[in-house]
């Protein structure tokens, strides 16, 4: 790794890998199945939930293969129930929840503060090895009979009637939701007690604030479904009756304890992915961030109010009028915050000196997928017109606009962005802009398509659908084909970057953050010298120690790599 | 100053070090009391829908067994609590002594509660294919009197007109009180585990009035599970005594 690589451009420095950093202070399997480090445990997660991603993947692609044709060809209506659900349940519990957090919350915070590293770090091990092993309960459960009640496992289905392999998979989860909850424990505690000297609450990069409100649903909504899903595994094997109305239970209930985290869980994924966007659209615009304190604050008011709005999954679910009134004026209240984060981005791209680098094409792409899937979800909270799309392909494109168009963009967008951090070494830059820009694509033409199909009244989850719908699921389908190989390329410049990469050096882009303060790759504890904190966040005209003097005459700096 | 061991590397000060102990203790408790929610939910709305099956069920809870344990925990709190005083003035003995009387408390609660979940047992009250509310005074045993016996095989009927399905209820009633008092054990022992561990730590002389982090923290959890059954002891076992 240490060969000093040169960069094209003549008059750029040429840097070299430092001699000694956090991937190469210790080797072999024991080093880093043992470490606590939280820059080594970061990475362990990028391999596990990039794992699950393609598990999750895979089965997706087979959903659309299924669906090309009005009677489905692949699989067999049972099969294709098991395809939706394990699709959802290693997406969501193993891969969306923990991507953000977990691998670049991991990484970054520590560093992004001025700390040493968590404040637990034998618990930041111990949450990566209780992931793995929900992981291999979810995946037996997979891999002996499947999975069929649906991501959501709604009783009675989940817990009486359905003759798949249950019991694993709801054990997996209930295991795995306490690695979300001791990350966000850690996570909590670290941002209050760890900050360096002159780290104020308000100098905190946004993503740090992101971290903390995604910690705060971490840590009071997954216990909720931990102990939910237990109980549905309790009922299965102990012939219980909690939400069985066959025995006197209420699986209504269930839906409500379900939802009461689930519905936060939405927020888990997309808030992580917003603090990525306020970290990249700063840095892109060459401009302060606009509106700081409301960026801040509308992340906690996200975490705090999405809490109050589970119930609006259930407005076809028979609960009293007035209850769904309430939750559907509760849900468009959480717009008010999102939209005061968009339009805080918008504004700091007025008159920045914008330049079209990878992890900017996501951020852009993020704000307009963002915009359609957040728009659309007020269209479902509106108690009216919900009742014609409630379970239709509207909810599908929706939710998938939020969680692949917002949290995937925003996950590969900060993949990208501190890609020089982690690696100490460039990602090719025509290939990567390319493959952000076929991301997008194959995402509008896959998810697109199913809004029209969903408000003509294709019903999710069914395995056929009549011949009208076929023009506009052979869309979705090649869209997805597209949006795989969007997938593909990264994963493979990037493991080429690692050999090939240009050396970046510390702050390639550069940026404000503390984090580019540091040798890149870091050493493990980080910063040699414990940083004092001075200036004010997302100084991108004044800070001295960034050369930005050329910047603020109105002309750009020549990008430091050099592949483009 | 601090002794080699006390300080952890990611930190740069014992008081950091302990403000970051607390803190993470403090939001680890708040993720226990929404776990224990999910429960308490179960348990409100069920009751709502059944009261006669939960009075029912309620009623055949051994009050002696459980208001014996309720003042066990609270004197173990007692003892946990004055270990905690003992650490931060120094008296190393007495932190161990009170540890062990802890300890030796928290065990008698689980025995006791051994005890009532072999009656629940014997009675066919544990919830699954065998459960029958009425089988005590189907199948009494013979040091059983026979007047209480008569006075319970009247009560159930009553309860039967009122609730048909009573049989159905009164189970939902005992899966929720083994699954309460269940998760509660559950961290007694967890709490019983670190106990231990706390000893051993105290009589090799490990804490001292600027280090007692560990016995304060463990002291917490110990509070924090004796207030849950302080919670329990009304929902499971007073419900219906005032008749």
């Amino acid at each position: 790794m240490d060969t000093p690589t040169s960069t094209h451009t003549a008059t750029a420095p040429v840097y070299k890998i430092p001699g000694e950093h956090y991937l190469n202070s210790s080797y072999g399997i024991r080093s880093w199945l043992l470490t606590t480090d939280h820059k080594r445990i970061a990475l362990l997660y990028l391999f596990s939930v990039t794992f699950f991603f393609f598990v999750g993947g895979i089965f997706a692609t087979m959903i659309r293969i299924h669906l090309m044709t009005p009677q489905g060809f692949l699989v067999t209506p049972e099969t294709y129930n098991k395809l939706f659900t394990m699709h959802g349940v290693a997406m969501i519990f193993f891969f969306l929840i923990p991507s953000i957090p977990a691998v670049l919350g991991n990484f970054l915070v520590p560093l992004m503060i001025g700390a040493k590293d968590l404040a637990f770090p034998k618990i930041n091990l111990l949450s990566w090895y209780i992931y793995v092993i929900g992981g291999c309960f979810v995946l037996y459960s997979f891999s002996t009979g499947g999975l069929d009640t649906g991501w959501t496992f709604y009783t009675p289905l989940s817990s009486v009637y359905s003759n798949s392999a249950v019991t694993p998979a709801v054990l997996g989860i209930f295991i795995n939701g306490f690695s979300s909850i001791l990350t966000g424990l850690n996570f909590v505690v670290t941002i209050h007690t760890m900050r360096a000297p002159g780290m104020t609450w308000f100098r905190l990069p946004l993503f740090v604030w992101a971290q903390y409100a995604t910690s705060i649903i971490f840590i009071l909504g997954t216990p909720v479904i931990a102990i939910t899903l237990l109980l549905v595994g309790l009922e299965r094997m102990f012939h219980l009756g909690f939400f069985n109305p066959a025995l006197g239970g209420d699986p209504i209930l269930f839906q409500h304890l379900f939802w009461f985290y689930s519905h936060p869980a939405v927020y888990i994924m997309i808030l992580p992915a917003m603090g990525v966007i306020s970290e990249i659209i700063p840095t892109f615009a060459r401009k302060p961030i606009f509106g700081y304190s409301f960026i801040a604050g509308s992340s906690i008011a996200i975490a705090v109010i999405g809490f109050f709005v589970w119930a609006h999954h259930m407005f076809l679910t028979g609960e009293s009028v007035y209850a769904a009134l309430a939750f559907s004026f509760l849900s468009y209240l959480v717009a008010i915050p999102s939209a005061v984060k968009v339009f805080n981005w918008t504004s700091t791209l007025y008159k920045g000196s914008i330049s079209w680098d990878t992890p900017m094409l996501y951020a852009l792409g993020f704000i307009g997928l963002f915009l359609i899937g957040g728009l659309t979800g007020l269209f479902l909270a509106c108690l009216g017109l919900d009742i014609h799309i409630h379970d239709t392909y509207f909810v599908v494109a929706h939710f998938h606009y939020i969680m692949v168009g917002g949290a995937v963009m925003g996950y590969l967008g900060g993949i990208h962005f501190w890609w020089p951090k982690i690696s100490g070494r460039m990602y090719p830059e025509f290939l990567a802009r390319v493959s952000a820009i076929i991301l997008f694509m194959g995402f509008n033409l896959t998810f697109f398509p199913q809004f029209i199909l969903g408000y003509l009244g294709m019903p999710r989850r069914y395995h056929s659908y009549p011949p009208e719908f076929q023009v506009l699921n052979v869309m979705s389908t090649a869209g997805a084909s597209i949006l795989a190989l969007g997938y593909l390329l990264p994963m493979m410049y990037l493991v080429w970057s690692l050999k090939y990469g240009t050396v970046t050096g510390p702050n390639p882009w550069p940026a404000t953050g503390l984090e580019w303060k540091t040798d890149s790759p870091p050493p493990t504890e980080n910063f040699l010298v414990t940083p004092e904190v001075t200036w004010e966040p997302y100084d991108y005209e004044t800070r001295p120690d960034l050369e930005l003097d050329h910047i603020v005459a109105g002309k750009l700096p020549a990008p430091a790599h050099g592949d483009d | 100053m601090h002794r080699t061991g006390e300080l952890y590397g990611q930190f740069e000060t014992l008081e950091q070090q302990k403000e970051s102990a607390a803190l993470g203790m403090w939001v680890f408790l708040s993720t226990e009391v929404l776990f224990f929610g999910g429960l308490f939910m179960t348990y409100t709305l069920n009751r709502h829908y059944y009261p006669v099956a939960f009075g029912v069920g309620s009623n055949t809870l051994d009050l002696k067994l459980g208001g014996l344990n309720t003042v066990i925990l609270i004197l173990s709190s007692l003892t946990m609590a004055m270990s905690v005083w003992a650490s931060h003035v120094g008296k190393r003995k007495q932190t161990a002594g009170f540890l062990v009387a802890t300890l030796l408390l928290g065990t008698a609660f689980l025995g006791v509660k051994v005890i009532e979940y072999k009656q629940k047992f014997d009675h066919h009250l544990v919830p699954g294919y065998h459960f029958q509310i009425d089988y005590r005074v189907q199948h009494p045993a013979p040091k059983d009197d026979p007047k209480e016996i008569e006075a319970e095989k009247e009560e159930l009927n009553k309860a039967f007109a009122k609730d048909p399905d009573l049989n159905a209820h009164a189970q939902l009633y005992f899966s929720l009180y083994f699954g309460m008092t269940g998760l509660h054990a559950l961290h007694m022992i967890v709490g019983a585990g670190m106990l231990v561990w706390l000893i051993r730590q105290s009589m090799l002389g490990r804490f001292t009035p600027t280090y007692n982090t560990p016995v304060e923290m463990i002291g917490l959890y110990w509070h924090f599970v004796d207030i849950v059954w302080i919670y329990l002891f009304p929902l499971l076992y007073l419900i219906d005594r005032h008749r």
